[in-house]
């Protein structure tokens, strides 16, 4: 596929190894922010082509994994009501709740469906009138105008049937969150690309400014991370501290205005939970008075209880990049794809299931060995 | 974070940005896609598609960047050893 | 092949008085007698009614046979490039394939959900003669049984198989050693993608078409030929990284393969790419891996690539332990290819 395969060059990413080990003079931890440049890293292998002192830590760049427990029951609730359809993207539904996940809802008949965009949840709302039909919308800044627009197209075309469960998140203030806690261990960012595409870059210039920390908007495929990588690494060599763009084939510095302008018109900025984080201010998207007839909490009442998360599992922590996943006393034991305790080894972009997938026993081996 | 990847668009159809569509190639598959945010969008242009929406539009001379930094690189520190 | 044809006419139960199938069409009266009479004697090519009796009795070839059985779900019933009729076919023949048996007779039983169309019906018992005439197979018995609207997904088809083994090989995990090349028999992840692709919510257009087939020809020709087959698994549900581990853990040996010489479509990569899935965990129903004697692996690769264009050497058995599947990604380094757990969802987000 033109434009994806190239950046998948052998010759190229060794090329790319050689020139970060040539720049690096000591050992550096970068976070890679998004779940979808963890997923390229453990594929491919990339970690194991950098120099020995250059850690990538996995960043909470991954919706499914921090979408909070407590929405997560607000949706099982929704999708188990008589006469609803749950539409949901696929990776949500095998996340755990506090008592079970979608795929047990719908085993017990709920009628819940996959789709590939918010844009098909309108579609089977038009099309069963007689049912209630609620999109659940996770998501970061990429996804969000993908919602705001099945919002305004549902509200056109006049169908009061059709609702979303919001949980939409905002990478800047998780990244300030990260980065004002005393026990960061981050010192440079590879930013989500696709993030950018929608916001632009704007938005990091003052979190690099205040934390002196490097960010390089970087793209998803093995090039794109290993060039980041060298990017940051250069930069952190240098002592700069200034956002650059890696990703510029599909990131603009203002982004994408249009799609912007959707978001500020639908949603409004509001605190959001994080699972395994907690509450991060202005860290989140809800949608706006005027489009409250489509929001499904409101439209159903549902309780707005707080959950407590299961004490032994350590997703927060793999979340904020303290630990890595093999580190989590449950991981691989207590805790795996089947039997998941957390959302992280649940989503494919999760870190602790990604590690599992691709890492798996030489992994845990390895960390045993380190130890 | 946000699962979107590159293809060429084939057709559009619609005039009103906010239904506009347009047929989205990947390699052989065939997808409609939301073009409302992308208006400059003409048919043979690449865009990334994320949750059937395109997000933005491939620009071609940045696309080289990529290997162009790569070369570079190379010859700086193929001069810095002495030259080839 | 060619008196297949006949079949593929018009429906023998007549369409006007019993569009669809009805709880009586299970009932054990006349509805079902005219069912099992015009629709499935006459399908299978049975057209005395004497051979409706409670069981079939074959008369079998000397030496050792195989026996499997097989239970065949897929929505939707018909799908680009095959249907549920000769997929029930096709993957018994199959299980048959991979001790090396050559089938003889198939047994199938459906369970029919009351509304199903009698077209779609008499369609998929069209398809399944056809599929049997390729095979060169009878299906010798049967059962049908109607289940209350709700209760089935149109239809579920199983199907039983005898076949002879005319070679005296052991194909099995056991006979898996460390140095034998390990091949697949065609691309891969085809039939999960056609499914995918006609999915409600998740549609896409593609000329791509399932790979459902039989694949016994050239499992036959590799052991007319002398090849020593170790063992062969065929590639369906879980895709290759399923299998792979099955064998890998059954053999206690550690499986070696590399990302790049695994045959994988452009628009089954493209599919996978845009849905977030890997197409080596991607369901088949018409390919499988063999692992053969290095010796062997250039002549049983030529085998199969007559075959199927696409076959491929992927890798070989490595003695170490832990008995795991290592693949050797595109860049190098290599990575544990995992079990998959669970059904593979689309990853959007």
């Amino acid at each position: 596929m033109k434009y994806l395969d190239e950046y998948r060059d052998a010759d190229g990413a060794r090329q790319y190894a050689r020139e970060i080990a040539r720049v690096t003079t000591r050992p550096w931890n970068i976070m890679e922010v998004c779940g979808g440049q963890t997923h390229s890293i453990l594929k491919f292998g990339l970690d194991q082509l950098l120099p020995e002192g250059v850690t990538l830590i996995h960043g909470p760049g991954c919706p499914v994994c921090v979408t909070p427990l407590e929405l997560i029951d607000q949706a099982l609730e929704i999708a188990a009501r008589p006469n609803t359809i749950f539409c949901s993207f696929g990776d949500m539904l095998r996340v755990p709740g506090s008592a079970a996940d979608l795929l047990s809802v719908k085993a017990a008949s709920g009628d819940v469906r996959i789709v590939y965009s918010p844009l098909d949840a309108v579609k089977i709302a038009a099309e069963n009138p007689a049912s209630e039909v609620v999109f659940f919308a996770v998501g970061f800044e990429t996804t969000a105008p993908a919602t705001a627009m099945s919002v305004y197209q549902a509200a056109r075309k006049g169908l009061g049937n059709f609702s979303i469960l919001v949980s939409h998140v905002l990478v800047p203030p998780a990244m300030e969150a990260l980065l004002s806690s005393p026990q960061c261990r981050v010192q440079g960012f590879l930013a989500a690309g696709h993030v950018c595409a929608v916001m632009g870059c704007a938005e990091y210039e003052p979190i690099a400014a205040k934390y002196h920390v490097p960010i390089v908007v970087t793209g998803f495929e093995p090039l794109d991370i290993l060039q980041g990588v060298f990017m940051c690494v250069s930069q952190l060599e240098e002592g700069r501290a200034e956002v650059e763009n890696q990703y510029a084939r599909a990131v603009r510095q203002t982004g994408n205005q249009p799609a912007q302008e959707l978001i500020r018109q639908v949603f409004t900025v509001v605190p959001r939970k994080w699972r395994g984080v907690g509450e991060i201010p202005q860290s989140g998207l809800g949608l706006r008075d005027a489009y409250a007839g489509f929001d499904a909490a409101k439209k159903f009442g549902l309780s707005r209880h707080t959950v407590e998360e299961p004490a032994d599992c350590l997703s927060g922590l793999v979340l904020q990049g303290r630990i890595k996943p093999p580190e989590c006393p449950a991981y691989g034991k207590r805790c795996t794809p089947e039997h998941p305790l957390g959302a992280t080894m649940v989503s494919s972009e999760g870190a602790c299931a990604a590690y599992y997938r691709y890492r798996g026993l030489a992994a845990v081996k390895a960390a045993c060995e380190t130890q | 974070m946000c699962l979107a990847i590159p293809g060429k668009v084939t057709s559009i159809e619609g005039d009103d940005p906010i239904w506009r569509t347009g047929k989205v190639d990947f390699g052989g598959i065939l997808k409609e896609v939301s073009l409302a945010y992308v208006p400059e969008v003409k048919i043979g242009d690449y865009v990334i598609v994320h949750v059937g929406f395109a997000l933005s539009r491939v620009d071609e001379s940045e696309a080289k960047q990529v290997f162009e930094y790569l070369r570079e690189m190379e010859e700086l520190s193929g001069f810095k050893e002495g030259g080839p | 092949m060619a008196d297949s044809l006949e079949f593929t006419g018009a429906c023998p139960i007549p369409i006007q008085q019993y569009p669809r199938i009805l709880l009586a069409h299970g009932g054990g009266g006349k509805l079902m007698h005219q069912l099992v009479e015009k629709m499935f004697l006459k399908g299978f090519g049975h057209p005395s009614p004497r051979a409706q009796h409670d069981s079939a009795v074959l008369t079998m070839p000397a030496g050792r046979l195989a026996f499997t059985t097989d239970s065949y779900v897929v929505q939707p019933l018909i799908f680009p490039g095959g249907d549920i009729g000769s997929m029930s076919v096709f993957g018994t023949v199959n299980d048959l394939a991979m001790s090396g048996a050559r089938a003889l007779h198939l047994s199938a039983g459906f369970i029919l959900e009351e509304g199903l169309p009698m077209e779609t019906l008499w369609r998929i018992v069209c398809s399944m003669r056809a599929a049997a005439d390729r095979c060169g197979v009878q299906i010798v018995t049967g059962d049908t049984k109607v289940v209350d609207k709700g209760r089935g997904d149109g239809l579920f088809i199983n199907t039983a198989g005898i076949g002879v083994l005319e070679h005296p090989l052991l194909i099995s995990p056991d006979s898996v050693r460390a140095g034998d090349a390990i091949l697949v028999s065609g691309d891969l992840g085809r039939h999960g993608i056609a499914i995918m692709s006609v999915r409600e919510g998740l549609g896409f257009e593609a000329t791509l078409q399932s790979d459902s087939a039989p694949v016994a020809a050239p499992i036959l020709e590799m052991l007319a030929a002398g090849i020593e087959i170790h063992c062969l698994r065929d590639l369906t549900r879980g895709g290759l990284a399923s299998t792979l581990n099955e064998i890998a853990q059954a053999a206690s040996l550690r499986l070696c393969l590399e990302d790049q010489l695994i045959p994988v479509r452009d628009d089954v990569h493209a599919a996978c790419e845009m849905l977030g899935l890997d197409p080596l965990l991607v369901a088949c129903e018409g390919r499988f891996a063999a692992f053969v004697a290095p010796r062997d692996a250039a002549r049983a690769l030529a085998i199969l690539q007559r075959s199927q264009a696409g076959a491929a050497r992927i890798g070989e058995v490595a003695a170490e332990m832990p008995a795991v599947v290592a693949l050797q990604t595109a860049l190098g380094p290599s990575r544990i290819l995992e079990m998959p757990s669970g059904e593979q969802l689309p990853r959007i987000c």
